[in-house]
This record gives C-alpha cells, sequence and structure tokens, in this order.
C-alpha cells in the first residue's frame, strides 16, 4: 500500500465518511479516491480544490496564512478538506452522522505524512 | 460570447460562468465555427478552428492507428495559460471544443463544466437534421456571414 492509499484508508475508516480522495489542489484533479458509490469523485477533486485555493487566497489576504481544515457543512452531510503539502488536498465527503472532529485528527495526521 | 444559433448561447453562458475560461471556441469537426468567446479578431477565430479541428483530426486518426478509442480531451498545460480540445457528439453532429483558460481556475474545473456543457447542448440542440454541408462556390460568402455574425459587424 503507497502512502496515498494509506492516507485514504485511515480517513475512510473514521465512522460515518463515505470516502477520500487525495487531489491536486492547483489543478483539481484526482490523484487517488476510496469513494462509495454515487460519489462523483471528479467533481469533488475539482470543486473542493478551486474552493481550497480561494481559501488560501482569502485566509492570505485577511493575513490569517494558509488555511489548515476546511469544514463546509450541507443538510445531508460534509465536506472536510485538509491541504497538504506538494500542492495535495486531502478531501473527505462524510454523512450526518460522521465523527467530524476523529475525521478531522485523522485527516489532519494523513496529509502531514504525505507531504 | 457570441453564436450562430441561439439556442447554443445558454449553455454556453452558464459554461462561461462557472469555468472562467478566457476564450472558448466551439466549432463543428470541420472547423465551422458555431460560437465564441474572447476573441478579438475573426483572424484568430478562423487560425484556432482550423487548427483546433486539425489537432482532433490528427489524434483521433492516431488513437485509430493505437487500436484505442477515440481520445475524450486534449489537455496542454502551460505557464500562465493552458488549452483544453475536446470532440463530442451532439445531435448536430460531431462538434469540437476549445478552451483556453488560465490559473484563476482549473483543469479539473474546466473540465468538469465542459462535461455539463456537452449535456447542456445536447439537451437543448433541435432534433431537425444538421443544415447540408456548405458547397464550396458558397463557402467564402457563408464564412464571411459567420463572421460578421461572431464579431457583430
Amino acid at each position: 500500500m503507497n502512502a496515498a492509499e494509506a492516507a485514504l484508508d485511515r480517513v475512510t475508516r473514521v465512522p460515518g465518511v463515505r470516502g477520500a480522495l487525495l487531489a491536486s489542489s492547483a489543478d483539481g484533479l484526482v490523484i487517488a479516491e476510496q469513494l462509495m458509490n454515487g460519489v462523483d469523485g471528479r467533481a469533488a477533486a475539482a470543486l473542493t480544490g478551486s474552493l481550497v485555493a480561494r481559501l488560501a487566497r482569502t485566509t492570505a489576504g485577511a493575513g490569517l496564512g494558509a488555511p489548515v481544515f476546511l469544514h463546509l457543512r450541507g443538510e445531508e452531510g460534509s465536506i472536510l478538506a485538509v491541504p497538504g503539502g506538494d500542492g495535495l488536498v486531502l478531501v473527505a465527503v462524510a454523512g450526518p452522522e460522521a465523527n467530524v472532529g476523529l475525521a478531522r485528527l485523522e485527516m489532519l495526521d494523513a496529509a502531514g505524512r504525505l507531504g | 460570447m457570441r453564436a450562430l444559433e441561439p439556442w447554443v448561447e445558454a449553455p454556453l453562458q452558464a459554461f462561461l460562468a462557472e469555468s472562467e475560461a478566457r476564450l472558448t471556441l466551439l466549432m463543428t469537426s470541420s472547423g465551422q465555427v458555431v460560437a465564441q468567446h474572447g476573441f478579438g479578431r475573426s483572424l484568430d477565430v478562423m487560425t484556432a478552428a482550423a487548427l483546433g479541428a486539425g489537432i482532433v483530426a490528427s489524434t483521433e486518426e492516431l488513437a485509430r492507428i493505437m487500436g484505442a478509442p477515440k481520445f475524450e480531451a486534449l489537455v496542454h498545460h502551460g505557464a500562465r495559460q493552458s488549452c483544453l480540445l475536446s470532440a463530442f457528439a451532439t445531435p448536430r453532429g460531431r462538434w469540437i471544443g476549445l478552451v483556453v483558460f488560465g490559473q484563476e481556475t482549473s483543469v479539473g474545473i474546466v473540465q468538469l463544466f465542459f462535461e455539463q456543457l456537452v449535456q447542456q447542448l445536447t439537451d437543448s440542440a433541435p432534433r431537425e437534421p444538421a443544415p447540408a454541408p456548405r458547397l464550396a462556390e458558397n463557402f467564402e460568402h457563408e464564412l464571411d456571414a459567420s463572421l460578421r455574425a461572431l464579431f457583430g459587424r
């Protein structure tokens, strides 16, 4: 198992997480993914990559440095994202019942090992 | 943004708004321009259309020689600008999209919304048959008329 697969494996073991993917934040393309059926990985990678890039400009403009963790909460679940090193972004798609706190810890640790 | 056929305008406008593309050209597989956004000169449109159609034809022939399915899209990554070139089927025949985009967006976003554009064009296209190919003696006149419509003069 390579580093990307190991990172995704850790994140998807968190209860309630429906899938995870590793994307390139610059071009919004999927590098690796472990997703349940019905989750469009390419759309998640493209849109989350774009969102993370915009948020990075926003936080930098506000003098807050780079974003560390993104939690986008919807009516039926959440998108979690952690920008990693080398222009990577680790993304998780979580249901409403997901343990977001545990997912956050796992994602931060996994992203740190990737970079 | 200008289009020769009105039903192309809404899908293309939505694509431009979502993708943040700098230049977009929709053309038939023979290089006849259907719609354009961002080009300032008709000569640039004609050149881009001819080159785009030629590249698609070359890559499709390359795929045939390799015994592979047709390539879905070709992306040139540049330092400041990139280019997506993709051929797709519509009820009006096979079309080609050429999209130039910069660092304000990403290839993932452009590809994602280009797929939506293709779907919306397919849904919006009139069901009558595509116009017959231009006759050689009318070609120059038709080309001039198309370019006038695309550039509003």
